[in-house]
């Protein structure tokens, strides 16, 4: 306990010569101002929010149809009409992928860190690398696919782009999963023990159950952040205009890399169809975001 | 952002050792495996990038960090590999970022933990999530079509006023179209608010309660508890906060490269176009091969390692300060 909160006075540099009331007054008057730059914080970060939903979904909804979201891409940027039919399938196929393989990883990760590790050296370093993990640039996990499996195969294909969702969602994983195991009282686990279960069964049977609600739902907001990832999808999965739904072979696409590649043409059919791909992307990101929340809010572990 | 907590308590060793224990001992290996794919995966990207990257940098050596100019398919002559003017406007475009996102989000962190009513609380912190939530390429796509147009009066405007002005003149030089560093800037800005926000309030909120109460018991205004207990005891955290913001701003790709403008320039004017090294790969590898593709990917080494080592050291500050925190409470 070292801190305390030094005499105002003392802070002040006003000097001897002001009187006690005026003290006061110029205390109150940076209190307020004070406030005030706080409230405006707050308000600075709504203005920008406000204007994109606003933007996307005037812009987006203009565009927004049913065909919109079964017709093929046209093949030329300057061509009205066409949809994004490939990129909501590529959307789908490759964040899933991605999540079938991140989340049974990340999960037993998070079971080792906090089962197994706890703070022995070797687990301390895998959850510092996790956090830095989280901090990889996506393009660098791009070009990581690139090398080590798009070269390897020698095709740019949807499993690529799998593949490096996965890498940027597995750490994200790792540590939701580890804040919800260790919310698990230990006297579920002393309990099952007791009864004799081993290990293994204890963790798989009581102790991943206990806390399927809060990972289901780190792990759904993992899924909507790599959803909406462009960088990667752009270097490895190539692109296609009619849907693809072999995610082995052949290029693919996604939505995130077809505003992208539409925002940065100057043709305005281009752009319309980007605003629709905008619209379409966040209703998906914002759908995982709002079913994670109330999982967790609705079946949550109370903390201790 | 995560606290590790040691356990609650030293529990008593119910496994038994020995006996068939095999299940256990392998389910304990296959956890460990998955555990150790982090630490692979992070093993295998230096060592890929920096193999395939070799060309360039064989070809290149020191100069491919000092060098400024990138000129991958020369009318005459070998290609030149410069790193250093993409460096200038990721670092540029970042620290423009910070400038406006650490006292917007120093300030909203103290919304949630000093001021906020509580209905107000939750919807300031979806507020935040939702930033988090809406994908970077939309930001880019909002920047490049909406704000930067809208943002050229503006730069017009301070052009005018500030560009004559001796010294600071210099970082208001001409305008352009509207994408350059600080439009670049600006969308980071809001792009790393949420995480840098999150981080704050954590640290915030471990300040005890003790040391603000008893700030207020002595008079203290709450702007004066705020200085005096809350900033002193959460500086560490903070700056960890403020540095894993400028690691997240220097790899963010697809924003930037929508509104940073795409050319190869050191200036100092904020209202000219650049690009950033992020920006520069999904820019260009596309058309590229051969050693320019080596190239890019070297520019993919230098983020690597710039971004783990930013990552890292915030994480050793973070870490420390909420251990010390920890330690105050007790």
């Amino acid at each position: 306990m070292t801190v305390t909160a030094p005499p105002p006075t003392r802070s002040r540099t006003g000097g001897p010569d002001l009187t006690r009331a005026a003290l006061a007054g110029r205390r109150r008057f940076t209190n307020h101002l004070a406030t005030a730059a706080i409230w405006a914080a707050v308000l600075l970060a709504v203005i920008p929010l406000a204007l994109v939903t606003y933007t996307v979904i005037s812009k987006g909804g203009g565009v927004m149809s049913l065909s919109f979201l079964t017709e093929d891409i046209p093949n030329s940027y300057r061509r009205q009409g066409g949809g994004m039919a490939p990129a909501i399938v590529g959307t789908l196929l490759i964040t899933g992928a991605a999540a079938l393989m991140a989340i049974p990883l990340g999960v037993f990760g998070a079971v080792y860190l906090n089962e197994y590790g706890k703070q022995k050296p070797l687990a301390r370093l895998i959850r510092l690398m996790a956090d830095v993990m989280t901090g990889v640039p996506s393009i660098v996990m791009g070009l990581f696919v690139y090398i080590s499996w798009v070269l390897l195969v020698g095709e740019q294909t949807g499993f690529a782009g799998a593949l490096a969702l996965a890498c940027l969602m597995l750490p994200v994983v790792i540590r939701s999963s580890e804040e919800m195991l260790r919310l698990v009282p230990d006297e579920l686990r002393q309990a099952s023990m007791a009864l004799g279960a081993r290990k293994w069964k204890t963790i798989l049977t009581v102790v991943l159950p206990a806390a399927i609600s809060g990972i289901t739902s780190g792990s759904l907001l993992a899924v909507a952040r790599a959803a909406g990832e462009t960088a990667p999808i752009i270097i490895v999965t190539g692109i296609v205009f009619s849907p693809n739904w072999n995610l082995f072979e052949g290029s693919n696409t996604a939505l995130p890399a077809q505003i992208f590649r539409n925002a940065s043409t100057s043709f305005p059919a281009a752009q319309d169809r980007a605003w629709g791909a905008a619209l379409t992307l966040i209703v998906i990101v914002l759908g995982f975001t709002v079913i994670a929340r109330f999982i967790s809010s609705r079946f949550a572990i109370k903390e201790r | 952002m995560t606290v590790t907590n040691e356990p609650p308590a030293a529990r008593p060793a119910l496994t038994r050792r020995g006996g068939n224990a095999v299940g256990d001992r392998l389910f304990s290996w296959w956890t460990l495996g998955t555990g150790l794919l982090v630490l692979a995966i992070l093993g295998l990207i230096l060592i890929t990038t920096v193999r395939e990257a070799w060309p360039a940098f064989d070809a290149m050596g020191l100069r491919f960090l000092t060098e400024r100019i990138w000129d991958p398919n020369p009318a005459t002559g070998d290609a030149i590999f410069g790193a250093l003017s993409f460096a200038y406007g990721t670092a540029i475009s970042s620290l423009i970022a910070l400038l406006f996102a650490v006292p917007v989000s120093v300030g909203i962190a103290l919304f949630l933990t000093e001021l906020a009513p509580r209905r107000l609380r939750g919807a300031a912190v979806t507020v935040i999530d939702l930033l988090a939530a809406v994908p970077s390429v939309v930001f880019g796509l909002w920047g490049i079509l909406v704000v930067a147009p809208a943002l050229v009066p503006v730069y017009q405007w301070m052009h005018d006023v500030l560009g004559g002005v001796p010294v600071l003149g210099r970082l208001f030089g001409p305008v352009g179209s509207g994408r350059n560093f600080m439009t670049a800037g600006l969308i980071l800005a809001i792009m790393v608010t949420p995480i840098i926000t999150s981080i704050t309030r954590e640290v915030f909120s471990t300040v005890p309660r003790a040391d603000k109460d008893a700030a207020l018991a002595l008079g203290a205004t709450r702007w004066e508890m705020i200085r005096g207990a809350v900033f002193p005891h959460s500086f560490g955290g903070v700056v960890g906060a403020v540095m894993l913001g400028l690691g997240r701003a220097m790899g963010e790709t697809i924003a930037v490269a929508l509104v940073i403008g795409g050319a190869t320039n050191i200036t100092a004017n904020i209202f000219a176009p650049g690009n950033s090294m992020a920006a520069v790969i999904v820019q260009q590898f596309g058309e590229s091969t051969g050693t320019f593709t080596a190239a890019l990917i070297g520019l993919g080494v230098v983020l690597f390692a710039m971004t783990v080592l930013i990552n890292v050291l915030a994480q050793v500050v973070v870490r420390r300060a909420e251990a010390r925190m920890k330690g105050s409470v007790a």
